[in-house]
């Protein structure tokens, strides 16, 4: 593991983090989006690993700061399919174009 | 080319190759199939680098929660096998450049910025550290976040139940 | 024993009855509010009356000269340290005089409304505004202070407008309310200016320190006299302008357009404030200042004299034309005032030559008596015949015995029939002017005759000429007959003052400097007006005390003159091409142009613009979540490369 230093692993955090950036953006469905959402979550998680390990080995923060947003991800996943399911029961759609009656 | 190395590649390409399947199938119950590719993936990448106490949450809570989350929703809202609408064509390209420009962008940073290492001596990263640390009162301890986070996780359970219920209407 | 402070219960008293009857009794005692006024009121001519006593015959005379008291003294307001407003009793001849009159009528209307104005919606309100009137006037004739005056001024005008406009559910009334208010406003802004120019060179609002400073000779007098403004000193201005409120107030001419219309209130109220108190606040408002007009400044004098003479022969020649007999006694109202007036301006400070002042007070104490007397009469024949309109009159002279005797000896004592009270004051403004001017000693005989041949035309049409015709069509005995108690008896007692009151030694009471003197009675020059009165109510007996032709003739022979008389010198249609045509046409509707078309144009515009930006912008918020994260990735996108790249 003498080669596999910093960057590499920063370089795998940036392309999972674009691509549930595109994920969120192209998606229709709003289920898949929150998936994109994990994703960008997840880059982030191993970003603060990749810091903790490399730079930081003195201390925990890292780590903890991936634990609360898994635990953070976890919840906010599950208010979220909240909000869809309720969505889904009075448009019969989880298309988020149909979901556009607050606007002006 | 030494072990470690192979696996490290085959790890990212798990994790990134997982990631682009699951923001591009067409089938939404195979999306969230490569979305648990992936997440595995960055379990894995936690063993590798010696977090296994992260690995395993990673692996209880979003392989073993958010995903089994996800396709139940899926299967309470969709026929699962259905093939999704295609993504608007220019949004799709607007999208991919505008992500492979910030990739790109992000990169060339990296690798311009030199990093550091602290010189102090390492904290390993067991279980027992962790829960030390974790509900430590003492300065550097967690204790009042890992409180706060749990009125977060009461308060989102009953939310959930709240958005979710179905009210009877007089019909 | 008059500086105590049960003097200030005389305003006191009407001011919280008015608030207690307007705040409460309106609502919890509306029938018993009438008897609370009325009770509240008596309390206070009582206490006048005692007052009154007090000063003529026991404290207020010092060494035969009567002195001004000042009762009591608040300072209100302090804007310098010579110059501030106060609220305070001024007892002088002239101010004790007033209180009692206008207790005396207050408390007679009060009385007389409480049958007139029984079972109306708005019974208690009249009321208030009756109490509240009532204190207005009080104050207004007890200030020490000219701005007090002017405070009081503008009250006793609103509660004219309040009571003008009464029955506001008609449109005439409503009019004429505001007509009221508008025209005596602006001749009150005159007031107010007037005030400024006196003060500002006195350099007081005290009335005493102001009367003291510009009838002595010193550096106040000279100052003010030595300014000049298109011809004439500020003193005269000053006075001049002053003068125009009261004109405005008293409806002298050109500011009488009003008072005609003020009509359109209940009659107990013209007979109170248009025609015995508040009209003549403009005869008083001289008779304050009279030391300043007589001493430093005559010709401001004679210009008071003129416009006096000239309204009252004015609104003499149109009385004889009117129908409505309520008109005809607002024109007369206007035609005695203008007797005060020009006795006033004909008089001098001092001694036997002050009888025109004296004459004037005396005039104004007996037409109190006589005018609220005709106006009440008149009410109670409106309250009978349901009508204003001499037409729909006639013959009631058996059906009303006591309105009939009652207003019999008004118009007597108006007409200067001795021995009523209107002869003995009539006679001595004669004689006033008698001594000073023979211009006016002529035209003011003329209009006393005048005033005899309208008077007893009003008279003999309402109780003579042709058989009273119900027009209801009830027969008579249903019909309510003779007023109620409550109205008889104010009648029966102002008829019997109107017979008394000439004989009250006013000379030796109120003059203008406070020394009495006594007057002889000159038989043989008494003999010249009389008679003129008495051939003139021959004439009206001869032209109105049976139907007959004889008034259309004269109608018909004298066209231009009576259409122009009828329809009051078109004075109502000239302002009204003043206001309307010139002052509308040229200054309004220009300055509302530019109001709509450039300031709200302007508005218009920067709202038009913000609306169409915000159209513009609308479209951004189009609800798809997922164009707002592309803008913000984007966004966000853009601001790593301004700060990366060129920021640096």
């Amino acid at each position: 593991m003498n080669e596999i230093g910093l960057s590499e692993i920063l370089v795998v955090s940036t392309v999972l983090f674009f691509t549930g950036v595109y994920g969120f953006l192209t998606r229709k469905n709003m289920i898949t989006m929150l998936m994109a959402i994990e994703l960008i979550l997840n880059s982030v998680n191993i970003n603060f690993v990749a810091f903790n390990k490399f730079l930081y080995a003195d201390k925990l923060d890292g780590l903890f700061f991936t634990v609360f947003i898994i635990t953070i991800a976890a919840a906010e996943a599950a208010v979220a399919i909240a909000i869809i399911i309720h969505l889904y029961r009075k448009l019969k759609s989880i298309d988020v174009d149909d979901a556009d009656i607050m606007k002006f | 080319m030494s072990a470690s190395t192979v696996i490290f590649y085959i790890i990212a390409s798990v994790i990134i190759g997982g990631g682009i399947l699951a923001v591009t199938s067409r089938k939404i119950f195979r999306a969230a199939v490569f979305l648990l590719f992936s997440l595995i993936g960055i379990a894995s990448l936690y063993f590798y680098l010696n977090y296994e106490f992260l690995a395993a949450v990673q692996i209880v809570v979003y392989v073993g929660g958010i995903v089994v989350l996800i396709i139940f929703s899926i299967f309470l809202t969709h026929a699962s096998g259905d093939e999704m609408k295609k993504p608007v064509l220019w949004r799709a390209v607007f999208s991919a450049l505008a992500a492979a420009f910030a990739t790109a962008l992000t990169l060339l940073y990296i690798n311009e910025h030199n990093f550091t290492a602290t010189a102090n001596a390492t904290v390993a990263p067991t279980v027992k550290n962790i829960g030390l640390q974790m509900l430590s009162t003492t300065q550097h301890g967690y204790i009042l976040p890992f409180e706060v986070v749990s009125m977060l996780l009461l308060a989102a359970l009953i939310g959930c139940i709240v958005i979710a219920i179905k009210i009877k209407t007089k019909e | 024993m008059l500086n105590q402070n049960y003097i200030a219960l005389i305003p006191l008293l009407p001011i919280i009855t008015f608030l207690i009857i307007g705040l409460i009794g309106r609502r919890y005692f509306p029938k018993f509010s009438g008897i609370l006024g009325t009770l509240s009121l008596l309390t206070s001519f009582i206490i006048s009356a005692f007052v009154a006593y007090q000063y003529f015959f026991e404290v207020g005379k010092v060494d035969g000269v009567y002195q001004k008291i000042i009762a009591m003294k608040y300072v209100w307001l302090q804007f310098s340290p010579n110059i501030s407003i106060d609220m305070g009793i001024l007892l002088d001849p002239i101010s004790v005089m007033m209180i009692v009159i206008v207790t005396f009528i207050s408390l007679m209307v009060h009385i007389y409304s409480l049958g007139y104005m029984h079972g109306e919606p708005r019974f208690a309100t009249y009321y208030a505004f009756l109490s509240l009137f009532t204190f207005s006037m009080l104050g207004l004739v007890l200030s020490t202070n000219i701005f007090q005056i002017y405070i009081f001024w503008e009250l006793v005008g609103v509660s004219s407008f309040l009571l003008i406009g009464y029955y506001y559910e008609k449109p005439s009334a409503v009019a004429a309310s505001k007509k009221a208010f508008i025209v005596t406003r602006f001749a009150d802004l005159g007031f107010l200016i007037g005030i400024l120019v006196l003060s500002y060179f006195t350099e007081t609002l005290d009335f005493q320190t102001l009367i003291q400073r510009l009838t002595t000779e010193g550096t106040y007098l000279n100052s003010i006299i030595s300014v000049s403004f298109l011809g004439a000193s500020a003193l005269t201005w000053g006075l001049l302008l002053v003068f125009m409120g009261g004109a405005g107030k008293s409806a002298m001419f050109p500011f009488h357009i009003w008072l005609p219309d003020a009509m359109e209130g209940p009659t107990p109220v013209s007979a109170l404030i248009h025609a015995a108190t508040m009209v003549v606040a403009g005869v008083y408002l001289v008779a304050r200042l009279f030391p300043v007009f007589s001493m430093s400044c005559p010709a401001a004098l004679n210009v008071v004299a003129y416009i006096g003479i000239f309204s009252s022969m004015f609104a003499a020649i149109i009385a004889c034309t009117q129908t409505d007999i309520k008109r005809v006694l607002a024109y007369s109202t206007m035609s005695q005032i203008g007797f005060m007036m020009f006795a006033l301006g004909v008089s001098s400070y001092s001694g036997e030559a002050g009888v025109g002042f004296m004459a004037s007070m005396f005039h104004l104490f007996t037409h109190s008596i006589f005018k609220a007397l005709l106006f009440l009469g008149a009410g109670a024949v409106i309250h009978y015949v349901h009508s204003n309109e001499m037409k729909d009159m006639g013959g009631l002279r058996k059906l009303m015995p006591i309105t009939h005797i009652t207003f019999l000896l008004a118009c007597l004592a108006i007409a200067g029939i001795p021995p009523f009270a209107g002869f003995f004051s009539k006679e001595e403004i004669l004689t006033a002017c008698w001594n000073s001017n023979k211009i006016i000693f002529g035209a003011a005989v003329i209009t006393a005759g005048l005033t005899a041949f309208y008077m007893f035309r009003l008279y003999f049409a309402i109780f003579w000429n042709k058989e009273y015709k119900s027009h209801n069509h009830d027969s008579l005995e249903h019909h309510h007959g003779e007023a109620p108690g409550t109205m008889l008896f104010p009648l029966i007692i102002l008829a019997a003052l109107s017979v008394v009151a000439g004989f009250v030694p006013f000379s030796k009471l109120v003059t203008a400097d406070g020394i009495g003197f006594g007057t002889e009675f000159h038989l043989g020059f008494a003999i010249g007006p009389v008679l003129l009165a008495t051939c003139a109510i021959a004439l009206a007996y001869y032209m109105y005390a049976k139907e007959s032709l004889v008034p259309q003739k004269v109608a018909d022979s004298l066209k231009g003159l009576y259409t122009a008389a009828y329809r009051k010198f078109y004075f109502d249609e000239i302002y009204l091409f003043i206001t309307k045509k010139i002052i509308f046409n040229l200054i309004g509707r220009p300055a509302a142009w530019i109001d709509k078309n450039i300031f709200d144009g302007f508005m218009n515009l920067l709202a038009s613009v913000t609306e169409s930006i915000s159209n513009l912008i609308k479209s951004f918020q189009s609800g798809k979540v997922q164009e707002y994260a592309i803008y913000f990735f984007a966004g966000t996108l853009g601001f790593v490369l301004l700060f990366i790249y060129l920021w640096t």
